[in-house]
């Protein structure tokens, strides 16, 4: 099979971390237009480097919540590289220090390179290559978004303000098409924070949405 | 909001959460009934996510039609399975010719 060669797996590895550029970017602009500062927004995609989790966070922030809220929601989302990182532990075997490092690459984007693998060695290149890729795009598009958006002025001026919702509905969509209770959970979550919104504090909203898992066991 | 709080708090967290996979014997956590939970939960987050900063402007209501029409040119876009790239740059584009208007 073609896309099991070492060079393969090299070249669409490499392609993820490409394609995570422009998502790097919408997060530097969207952060500085929350009102974080550059070295906050940079130091967000070096150390907490995992996509919707660092979106969740600024766009709590933008809307005005508490700390708690915007931290909640934040880690709520990175609740699932948990998971991923108890699914690549049999494939990477890390030991020491390289755990470590290994740690911080469990992303989506990661797990979902190496796992598709049938040869565990390239599932292993998979996840470096990838990593590698989505480490260096990630955070040089951050840093450009960043500084960019400070540079723009107003970022209201320039739509910019349509881009949070824009980027979070693109990472929603993959799971909206997953499934029928994917869906339900999304009409009765957006039902839950819309009624939420005049009666709680700002964040609040989105922490309570997630009482709409339980339509999930409904059936 | 002591943003540099949040900041830290949010490394410490995700590196923690990352980390606690190659850490916690798996049997601990890895049962259908968690996993399934965990894989749901962004749909929750995000479906709240995208409400609030669409419709909410601190505890209100508040519609704001450029931005909307941004947020739906976007939706289109993610909908016809467009790139990432076009759809960020669709729905601001959208909202800021219309606020220029």
């Amino acid at each position: 099979m073609e896309s099991e060669s070492s060079r393969a797996v090299v070249r669409d590895s490499l392609g993820v971390g490409l394609a995570a550029g422009s998502f790097g970017v919408a997060f530097g602009v969207a952060s500085a237009a929350a009102g974080l500062s550059t070295l906050q927004t940079m130091l967000l995609s070096l150390l907490a480097f995992t996509g919707g989790t660092q979106f969740a966070v600024i766009s709590v922030v933008s809307s005005g919540g508490t700390l708690a809220a915007a931290l909640g929601s934040g880690l709520l989302l990175g609740a699932r590289n948990t998971l991923y990182g108890m699914r690549l532990a049999p494939l990477l075997r890390p030991r020491g220090v390289r755990r470590l490092v290994v740690a911080q690459g469990t992303i989506d984007e990661t797990t979902a390179m190496a796992v598709v693998r049938r040869d565990p060695s390239l599932g292993r290149l998979a996840f470096w290559t990838t990593f590698a890729g989505c480490f260096v795009v990630w955070n040089t598009a951050t840093a450009i978004g960043a500084v960019g958006a400070r540079a723009l002025g107003d970022p209201a001026k320039y739509g910019l303000d349509a881009v949070i919702p824009a980027a979070f509905l693109a990472l929603l969509a993959p799971r909206l098409r997953a499934g029928a209770i994917e869906r339900r959970i999304a009409v009765g979550a957006g039902v839950i924070a819309l009624a939420l919104i005049p009666f709680t504090p700002p964040g609040i909203p989105v922490l309570a949405a997630c009482a709409a898992l339980l339509l999930a066991g409904s059936r | 909001m002591n943003l540099w709080a949040l900041v830290i708090a949010t490394c410490a967290g995700c590196y923690a959460l990352k980390l606690a996979g190659y850490l916690v014997p798996s049997r601990v956590l890895d049962q259908p009934r968690v996993r399934r939970l965990v894989e749901l939960l962004p749909v929750a987050l995000l479906v709240a996510l995208i409400v609030v900063q669409g419709f909410g402007d601190g505890r209100h209501i508040h519609v704001d039609g450029a931005r909307l029409a941004g947020f739906g040119v976007g939706a289109f876009a993610v909908w016809r399975r467009a790139p990432f790239l076009l759809v960020v740059v669709a729905a601001a584009l959208t909202a800021a010719l219309i606020r220029l208007a």
